[in-house]
């Protein structure tokens, strides 16, 4: 029931909004959200698993299960691992940020911003703690909801464009992912006789499907997660729905609901389809460097602040992405502390630039800039989350970001960890350039916005009800981030440890995998050149 | 041959309904106006004994499993849904119909005219088509089968016609009626191809005859034609291609809650019927020859007749989704919409077996509900005295009927399959049971348009919610009575609330396929032994347990 009561409170939370009334909808909501925060934290304290030596699912997978259509086998079922917890922390810890970030930015329509607020907290809760594909695909599904109305009532001027843009790319990928985990589930039935939906029997299974199903499948999963992580070239609603959307929104489109992307990778296409991943890692891991590298560039032209950090999140997520598919503990876990420092650093600058917005009712970097005499606490926390985001050591970003590029670097065949990968330098190296881009436009960006003269729009007067710089509030809602960016940064061992199990679970089949690959292509080029060899002596002998 | 007494006490429900039909027709010519209140009312309380009925008639009684039905059980589940989401129909309808006479009647405009006044009329034709679709469920032979498909159809295009008055209305009233005449011919010409085929019109002694056929060289030509003509037939009923070009003038020139009506309750007889003859020819045991002349088993119907659904089907997917796109009235839109709905059925037909039929009746009830919200949203609204129109005309609903914006958010969000909604749930059946029978391109043509579908739901379900109120929505208020209203409500709760008790509805709908001669051909055989009768129930329970 204890994972239940943490989707429940959000939900409970929501009818408190709805019969609060409009004036008191941000304070019940900012309970709401502690309440969610605390409980969270009550079961991050009983999860047995944090330094365990085995990979289990907690708690034990029938406790929180509820039929639903038993004739197919699906029921709903919860229980969360290490990653999935952390995840959960994740989201929980910055709810609460985000309703004190959204407190004077909304006016209008109150109630419904913060039910829906609530209502994406517990749907990305949802996709974290299912074990079942059906609930984290209703839950993945229906957190489209909550943020189209989010982007499409509170947005900026093309919030209507941007809303539906992002309804659309995320539904119709996700239409084949349903599709793909169908055929498993499938396929499942044909053979063992029972249907069954739950993650644990069908991660189980798949991996004895032939090579051919397993990549077919891997198209279909991935043409549902690749539009969420964003992959390049299906990144394209991002920027859009993360320039456009509330500050609230922005946040969590960008810490939160770019996760969901990558944890399905990490849940589903790891484990399920390893024959084809390990074939097609490179592949995907072309288009992750095209995206680091792409979404990098862009960044260096945009003037407007929130898209050239929304386009940063292409290029960083790219970074997650490779160290999953580098196929190695160090990688993995590199992948999964990216999740959490992206989350913190990214989340954390949008909410920043949400209180500049608040205040000059402009992101245009041509227009506002040089404010670190004027607002000295914004521009210090602005630095310190920007900083994280480059990757700066001793931030969080540095930790990850390096395991990442590590694992990418020794991904090669018969690699002395004993983790065969099908990667290698040449990824790792440009995947580099762009940690050297992402350095160069993020404190380019700094620099414009924090030092140099002071520039303010000319229709610029005053702040309206706020003070020139922060008020407590404001720092009450950034400072927990900064924060956690600089622990995560200097202590990143705690959770790199209980990440590890999970890792070494999830990647126990793909030494020998990658090996027999490899063998078999090098065989393939071997009979290429025999057959070549003997192509050119029969002509020799004709 | 089953006595008549125990033929009569299966078809109770229906003879509840005629007499009802008998009742409110008398009831809405009185001159009294309480009186005439009372008429929906009324046809409530007969739906409701109707479905009481079948209960007690389903219980167990020897009437149903002695009266030699292709499924003896669906009447149970069919009947049932049918009563309910017609209650749901009739409380959408209430008040709506004759509303502009009524008004007059009472500020003294206009003396009561017997002849004017609609209200029993309408009552008394939904009840007849109800009863005509649940008769459905009893069809043992092609007689009985056309019949209450007529029966079921011939309401509707008086009903359609009712709103008169409008030009609009009346091209609608013509069109529907002309048309339908037309499939009636089409499907009755197979009916008649099939008899010539087989020598039987009884359902069961031609699936026989059938199966004999296809186990000796195949079903003759005849029969598959036969087979393929009534499809084409049905498929008006179901607003299928190449049938469906009457749909989006007929939704929109029908009165509001006729269009409700009309896009839910011929579609269950049309799917009742196609499930019948699909049960007839079975999904199994078929067979090709090829060009040496060996025979090549192949899987589900027989290839023409799989074919012409598979084409009927995918068509019907891609201009439904498609022709909704392009629309700004609300109605063409839903027409577009129910068209593709039922593509998607089609699917869990072709699919077939058990799972198969068991998926397109679990749907049929994800999309009355949807339905039925949707409908009462829109019905209990008007701008200015008129039914609301066009898509513009909904936006900014919000600020004035929140809760009518929400349960078009919800209907329009169901019928699009987001979980955890409804609507999902069927979808998600349909889904499994195609790619069980191994349909799984079509399973892809289904997901590839109903991402299609995504664009204009989101426009009915976004824009009361994202734009603002303007000039041209000033008008737009709640209508004259609450019920519609709280039909949209009451079905909108369902749509959240039923997925909880998904499971139970699905029992039900598989129990629906239970003792059923979803047989293989050796069992069909067997069955002209009349010993083995027996068995093959046995067989069939079994089978699904």
């Amino acid at each position: 029931m204890q994972l239940w009561i943490l989707l429940l409170i959000p939900i409970a939370t929501c009818v408190g909004i709805a019969f609060g009334g409009e004036r008191n909808a941000r304070a019940v909501a900012l309970g709401g959200s502690l309440v969610t925060l605390a409980w969270a934290v009550v079961l991050a304290m009983q999860f047995p698993h944090w330094q365990a030596e085995q990979w289990t699912y907690w708690p034990a997978p029938e406790a929180e299960a509820f039929p639903v259509l038993p004739g197919i086998g699906v029921a709903f079922e919860l229980g969360v691992d290490s990653v999935s917890l952390l995840l959960v922390l994740l989201n929980v810890f910055l709810m609460p940020c985000c309703v004190l970030g959204s407190w004077t930015a909304i006016q209008e329509r109150r109630r419904e911003f913060y039910v829906w607020l609530m209502v994406l907290s517990t749907c990305v809760m949802g996709v974290f703690v299912s074990r079942d594909v059906i609930s984290f695909y209703t839950f993945f599904e229906a957190s489209l909801v909550p943020g189209f109305f989010m982007l499409a009532v509170y947005g900026g001027p093309d919030r209507r464009e941007a809303s539906f843009k992002f309804f659309i790319y995320t539904f119709v990928g996700s239409l084949f992912m349903l599709l793909g985990l169908a055929y498993v589930a499938w396929q499942h039935a044909e053979q063992t006789g029972s249907w069954s939906f739950t993650i644990r029997d069908l991660t189980a299974f798949a991996p004895s499907l032939s090579a051919t199903e397993q990549g077919w499948i891997l198209l279909a999963l991935l043409s549902g997660l690749a539009v969420k992580v964003p992959l390049f070239p299906l990144h394209t609603w991002l920027p859009l729905a993360h320039n456009q959307a509330p500050t609230a929104g922005s946040v969590n489109f960008a810490a939160v609901i770019l996760k969901l992307g990558l944890y399905g990778l990490y849940v589903f296409i790891l484990p399920m389809v390893p024959e084809a991943v390990v074939a097609w890692a490179p592949a995907i891991a072309t288009l992750a460097v095209i995206g680091i590298v792409y979404a990098a560039l862009i960044c260096w032209v945009q003037t407007d602040v929130k898209k050239l950090i929304a386009y940063s999140s292409v290029s960083h997520m790219g970074f997650a992405v490779l160290g999953l598919i580098a196929l190695n503990p160090v990688g993995l876990q590199g992948s999964v502390y990216y999740m959490l420092s992206h989350g913190f650093a990214t989340g954390g600058l949008f909410l920043c630039i949400g209180m500049m917005y608040e205040r000059y009712h402009t992101k245009d970097l041509r227009e506002v800039g040089g404010l670190a005499f004027k607002m000295p606490v914004w521009s210090f926390f602005f630095i310190v989350l920007v900083f994280a985001s480059v990757g700066l050591p001793g931030l969080n970003g540095f930790v990850s970001e390096f395991l990442c590029l590590i694992g990418t670097f020794i991904a090669v065949p018969g690699a002395q960890s004993g983790y065969g990968g099908v990667l290698g330098p040449w990824f790792a190296a440009i995947a580099a350039t762009g940690m050297v881009l992402g350095a160069m436009y993020l404190l380019y960006m700094t620099g414009k916005l924090c030092f140099g003269p002071l520039r303010e729009p000319a229709d610029h007067h005053d702040h309206a009800e706020l003070p020139v710089d922060l008020n407590l509030r404001e720092i009450t809602a950034v400072a927990p981030i900064a924060l956690v960016c600089l622990v995560f940064g200097l202590m990143p061992w705690p959770i790199l440890h209980a990440v590890e199990p999970v890792a070494e679970e999830v990647l126990e089949p793909y030494p020998a995998l990658v090996e027999s690959h490899v063998e078999r292509t090098e065989r393939m080029e071997a009979a290429g050149s025999v057959a070549a060899a003997i192509g050119t002596a029969a002509e020799r002998s004709r | 041959m089953v006595d008549m007494s125990a033929k009569l006490f299966l078809i109770t429900p229906e003879i509840l309904l005629l007499i009802g039909a008998v009742v409110v027709a008398v009831l809405g010519l009185s001159s009294n106006r309480r009186v005439r209140n009372a008429v929906p009312w009324t046809t409530v309380g007969f739906l409701v004994a109707a479905i009481i009925a079948t209960d007690v008639v389903y219980d167990g009684s020897e009437a149903v499993t002695g009266a030699d039905l292709l499924l003896p059980n669906l009447g149970l589940y069919l009947k049932v849904m049918v009563g309910v989401i017609a209650i749901g129909l009739v409380l959408v309808g209430i008040g709506m119909v004759d509303r502009r006479y009524e008004e007059a009647i009472r500020n003294g405009r206009a003396g009561f005219d017997p002849l004017r006044v609609v209200r029993g009329e309408y009552h008394a034709f939904l009840m007849l088509s109800i009863a005509g679709t649940m008769l459905i469920a009893n069809a043992n032979d092609l007689i009985w089968l056309f019949l209450a498909i007529e029966l079921s159809s011939l309401p509707t295009y008086v009903m359609v016609a009712l709103g008169r008055g409008t030009r609009r209305n009346m091209e609608a009233a013509i069109k529907y009626f002309f048309l339908g005449a037309m499939s009636s011919a089409t499907f009755l010409y197979g009916f008649a191809l099939m008899y010539g085929a087989t020598g039987t019109l009884s359902l069961t002694g031609m699936q026989e005859v059938f199966a004999t056929q296809a186990a000796a060289g195949g079903i003759p030509f005849f029969g598959l034609l036969g087979m393929v003509l009534a499809f084409v037939g049905l498929s008006f009923k179901i607003t299928a291609v190449p049938m469906h070009f009457y749909a989006p003038d007929v939704y929109q020139g029908a009165p509001t809650p006729v269009t409700a009506f009309i896009s839910f309750m011929p579609k269950v007889a049309g799917f009742g019927a196609i499930i019948m003859l699909c049960m007839a020819v079975g999904w199994s045991g078929h067979h090709l020859i090829d060009d040496a002349g060996i025979k090549v088993p192949t899987e589900g119907l027989p290839r023409p007749v799989h074919a012409t659904l598979w084409v009927i089907a995918v068509l019907t997917m891609i201009l439904g989704n498609i022709g909704a796109l392009l629309q700004t009235s609300i109605k063409r839109l839903l027409a577009y919409s129910s068209i593709s709905h039922s593509g998607y059925m089609l699917v869990g037909v072709i699919a077939g077996t058990a799972e198969g039929i068991d998926a397109v009746l679990f749907y049929l009830v994800t999309y009355g509900v949807a339905n039925v919200a949707m409908f009462g949203a829109l019905c209990g609204l008007q701008r200015h005295d008129r039914e609301v129109e066009t898509l513009d005309d909904l936006s900014g609903l919000w600020k004035r009927h929140p809760g009518m914006a929400f349960v078009l958010a919800l209907s329009s969000f169901s019928m699009l399959g987001l979980p955890p909604l409804l609507g999902f749930w069927g979808k998600l059946d349909l889904v499994v049971a195609g790619i069980t029978a191994g349909e799984t391109p079509l399973v892809v043509i289904m997901m590839a348009t109903s991402a299609v579908s995504s664009y204009y739901y989101l426009h009915l379900a976004g824009l009361p919610v994202i734009r603002k109120p303007d000039a041209r929505t000033e008008g737009v208020d709640a209508g004259p009575t609450p019920w519609p209203r709280i039909a949209g409500v009451v079905f909108g709760v369902g749509i959240l609330a039923l997925p909880f008790a998904a499971k139970s509805l699905m029992t039900q709908a598989e129990h629906s396929t239970d003792a059923s001669r979803l047989a293989s051909p050796e069992a069909a055989a067997d069955s002209t032994n009349p010993d083995s009768g027996m068995s093959i129930e046995a067989k069939g329970s079994s089978g699904r347990a």
